[in-house]
């Protein structure tokens, strides 16, 4: 075969499906956003907009991203760094952080619903220190701090493990040298950690929070399975407008609403933490 | 019979040009070795001898037969890699026989060439063993192994001894020579080791910058190098040059000094090799800067009006930093080059 | 005497903090480990226990609760779904993307920057929320409520991971070993079965296994584009409000389970997978 032609042949077939799957439905999705059956219209986000529980739905869904994010970046700091060190155990310690990598926000959600729930482990915990003599009810609506904090645990305990797994590569990059060379000249650990890890690590703190943000506006099993109606975010609400309301077109408006911030905060991050030209490892 | 012919190959990579316009003939069991710093097209050539890399224009022929369309595998040659390419997943059994396989040869016949292949490369106790048990020197036999088992008119090697250490390098040359020579295929050698190159060659092509400046035995490109370059690059110690003014016809003046040179009526540069000078009563006069014993020899640093002067001397004389030569030219050994075109004048 | 007592404070905090760093490691692992062997205990123990209160510490090895799952009308075909759909993603998602992985690594290409960006842009998208229109395009082609539909879409979900991973496998064997094998009497084709397949396979092997998690985890799109053909997250998403306890648990307890193999499985590569996915 013509080697030339050969890397266009070997593309061809994702290059074909991203364009069937992707490009073309986000395009249907778009339009579909924009129209009610006739000619260009904003209706759709206008009402999805204007209804009484977007802005609850917005300030839930930013605020629990606010909460959840940089609780996981700090975590999955310490976790890099502290297996960074590690000698002895180091495989067995990493595979037990990373296991909730392969754990869908659904199960996560079913989880802790085992601790939260009226005849769960917390109640049964707190039964047992005395705390209380009969369950208590937390997931209701007289709590929702309680729900806030639950979902916001198992989304922790969830996807910390993602960022911790690209951090960790992304430290094993650094080469040892450079430490050496630090610590030499007088750099405290901590200062190290400031003004080597940290900066050296840009790339892959860019990915990790990329990646990371852009799942916790898509946050939607946990919701579903620890507060159910309690507490509306805007995945749930798209499908809600799906589902129950039968309005696809004000669904896609919502779609392109979580698109939006998505793209918005992917840009922010990028250029928060731009790696200057020929600054790389 | 393996003469390889290569006819105005050219190579462009983007805007980068690779290799101008090569002509180069290798004779039926010759060895040559191409020659030259890095990024200079001497793997780039070699490449496109064995099919790796396509010339932008130009002819490649492999004993009569014009090969510039053919796959690799077509060429009937075979190449030693610099990072010796053995497949991990195989045995060295394996590795060896791999192109025996592939030509679907029967099994006591792969069996019989894979043993005496290695019998001659000394690796017949490591058949059963896989790449990652072995060590570098014992990968790189593994390696000349594999491309001798193809008994291939043509063998290509890509620096493949610069990945070991100095002392089992000097091992391996001397064997690899000796290998070769009684297997009577044609050999093409890169390297950037002028030892390398002066030790094994039959013939040595500098390359530099794209283009091959001097195709010859290594004796020749040692003692009359065609270009400045050749003369700077070849020799440890390199060649000294000096500025070297019109005193008349065929008389030239060097650092004060007349001396005889060839007819010209424009300025020369005069070169001549360290180890070319003797301490004289009349000569150049030299100012000691740097003194280098070097067991055998003392490599003296010096400085001659303004320029930087090397020589190498005789171990018992007694010379300090600071100390005033006068060092004398070996006559026949003097040599001149053009500074416009750089090449040498007769 | 001064140099000693500074000598044993250092030693003191060393001390102190191999200590602190010590069972900041085990708690950490507890936090992972604790909430997953409550959902163990709540799996392994009869579906009165597990509706009663308070809780048990220890599972009393009850299989009641994953009978009455493993019984619940549907439940079973949505696993059999399940596995369908992820197994259908795991191969497409190689079979398209690795060629793709394969071309990144060896060749230069004109376009080669925009395929890149294609593939980052397809990671970096709440994929998910296109099921929408796929919804209405796939009842137009006759692909809504089917498995092989649902397996489109997963496709798409795992393609960038699975070509940004091989990607990064096929980067790591030396293109010298295929140069090596074409001057030894390979095309490219038997080169790349002979030489770059064997050594890439416990790697594609990770990443396939990767592509069916997932597949396997994802809710959105499956609650979406399913109506009798639920897979497992679907059907337990849907069934959410009106199913007991112990079949979530149950349920949930199912989920999690290949997710424990898979990361056990893939450990050695998951960094090194990142790592290059980064650049």
């Amino acid at each position: 075969m013509n080697a030339r032609l050969l890397p266009y042949v070997l593309i061809l077939p994702v290059t074909l499906f991203l364009c069937l799957f992707f490009l073309y439905p986000f395009l249907l999705v778009s339009k579909q956003a924009f129209s009610t059956g006739a000619g260009f219209t904003l209706d759709n986000f206008r009402e999805v907009t204007g209804y009484w529980k977007f802005p609850i739905t917005m300030r839930n869904t930013l605020l629990l991203a606010a909460a959840v994010v940089p609780i996981q970046l700090a975590l999955a700091l310490l976790m890099a760094t502290m297996v960074n060190k590690m000698k002895k155990g180091r495989d067995l310690v990493l595979y037990v952080w990373t296991i909730p990598l392969g754990i869908s926000d659904l199960a996560a959600g079913i989880i802790w619903l085992a601790i939260f729930d009226q005849s769960g482990f917390l109640n049964s915990m707190m039964n047992g220190l005395g705390l209380v003599d009969k369950p208590v009810n937390l997931l209701t609506f007289q709590n929702p701090g309680i729900v806030f904090l639950a979902i916001m645990l198992a989304e922790i305990w969830r996807a910390t493990a993602i960022m911790l797994v690209i951090l960790v590569a992304g430290i094993g990059l650094i080469p040892k040298e450079y430490y050496e060379a630090a610590e030499v000249f007088g750099a405290s650990p901590w200062k190290r950690f400031l003004r080597i890890t940290l900066p050296l690590l840009r790339p892959s703190l860019q990915t990790a929070l990329v990646l990371r943000v852009i799942l916790a506006f898509e946050i939607f099993a946990v919701v579903a399975a620890l507060g159910g109606t309690l507490f509306p975010v805007l995945m749930g609400e798209t499908y809600a407008y799906q589902f129950d309301l039968l309005n696809s077109g004000a669904a896609a408006a919502l779609a392109l609403i979580i698109l939006a911030i998505s793209i918005a905060f992917t840009l922010i991050i990028l250029r928060v933490l731009r790696v200057p030209k020929g600054a790389t490892i | 019979m393996a003469q390889i012919e290569i006819k105005n190959v050219a190579k462009r990579f983007g805007s980068y040009q690779a290799l101008h316009d090569i002509n180069l003939t290798i004779q039926d069991q010759e060895f040559m070795v191409l020659l030259g710093a890095s990024g200079c097209g001497k793997t780039t050539l070699l490449r496109i001898i064995a099919g790796l890399e396509t010339a932008t224009v130009g002819e490649v022929s492999i004993g009569g037969r014009r090969v510039d369309h053919l796959a690799p595998k077509d060429r009937g040659i075979a190449m030693v890699f610099q990072n010796y390419a053995v497949f991990p997943h195989l045995t060295v059994f394996e590795n060896i026989g791999f192109g025996l396989r592939m030509k679907k040869l029967p099994n006591d016949e792969v069996k019989g060439r894979v043993e005496r292949t290695a019998e001659l490369m000394h690796i017949e106790q490591l058949l059963k063993r896989y790449s990652g048990e072995l060590s570098g020197g014992q990968r790189q036999r593994v390696a000349v192994a594999r491309a001798l088992a193809m008994e291939p008119d043509v063998i290509l090697m890509d620096e493949p001894l610069s990945n070991l250490d100095a002392l089992l390098r000097m091992e391996m040359r001397a064997e690899l020579k000796g290998v070769l020579a009684e297997s009577n295929t044609t050999a093409i050698y890169v390297t950037h080791d002028q030892v390398e190159a002066m030790s094994m060659a039959d013939r040595i092509s500098v390359m530099h910058q794209g283009e091959i400046v001097q195709a010859a035995s290594p004796i020749e490109v040692y003692r009359n190098p065609a270009a400045e370059f050749v003369a700077g690059f070849i020799g440890n110690p390199p060649m000294n040059f000096l500025p070297a003014a019109p005193a008349g016809e065929g008389k030239w003046s060097v650092a004060g000094q007349v001396m005889d040179g060839p007819s010209s009526g424009k300025p020369l540069k005069f070169a001549i090799r360290p180890e070319d000078m003797r301490p004289a009563d009349e000569g150049l006069t030299a100012t000691a800067k740097v003194v280098e014993p070097l067991g055998a020899h003392l490599l003296i640093t010096c400085e001659v009006q303004g320029s930087m002067f090397r020589a190498v001397l005789d171990s018992d004389m007694s010379v300090k930093p600071g100390d005033q030569l006068t060092l004398a030219p070996q006559p026949d050994r003097m040599r001149w080059f053009d500074p416009d075109t750089t090449l040498a004048v007769a | 005497m001064t140099a000693v007592t500074t000598d044993a404070v250092t030693t003191d905090t060393r001390r102190a903090g191999r200590w602190v760093y010590g069972s900041a490691v085990v708690l950490l692992c507890a936090w992972v480990i604790v909430p997953l062997y409550f959902l163990l205990i709540n799996t392994l123990s009869a579906p009165e226990t597990v509706n009663s209160f308070p809780k048990p510490f220890i599972p009393e090895f009850d299989l009641g609760s994953l009978t009455f799952f493993a019984n619940f009308a549907g439940m079973l075909t949505a696993l059999k779904n399940s596995i369908l759909v992820a197994g259908l993603t795991m191969i497409m998602s190689i079979v398209i993307g690795a060629p793709a992985g394969y071309a990144l690594s060896r060749f230069d290409f004109y376009g080669k920057e925009l395929f890149r960006l294609l593939i980052l842009l397809t990671r970096a998208f709440p994929l998910p929320l296109l099921a929408l229109p796929l919804a209405v395009m796939f009842i137009q082609t006759g692909l809504d409520d089917t498995v092989f539909g649902l397996a489109l879409v997963h496709t798409t979900l795992a393609i960038p991971f699975a070509v940004l991973i091989t990607f990064a496998l096929f980067s790591g064997i030396p293109l010298e070993l295929e140069e090596a094998a074409w001057t030894l009497g390979c095309t490219r084709l038997t080169a790349f079965s002979k030489v770059v397949l064997p050594l890439i396979l416990p790697g594609i092997t990770a990443s396939a296994i990767f592509a069916f998690v997932i597949s396997w985890n994802e809710v959105f799109a499956a609650a979406v584009l399913t109506i009798e053909n639920r897979t497992l997250t679907a059907f337990l998403l849907q069934n959410l409000d009106t199913s007991p306890l112990h079949l979530k648990f149950a349920g949930g307890f199912i989920l999690v389970v290949p997710a424990l193999i898979f990361i056990f499985a893939v450990r050695k590569y998951l960094f090194a997978m990142w790592g290059i996915a980064n650049r």
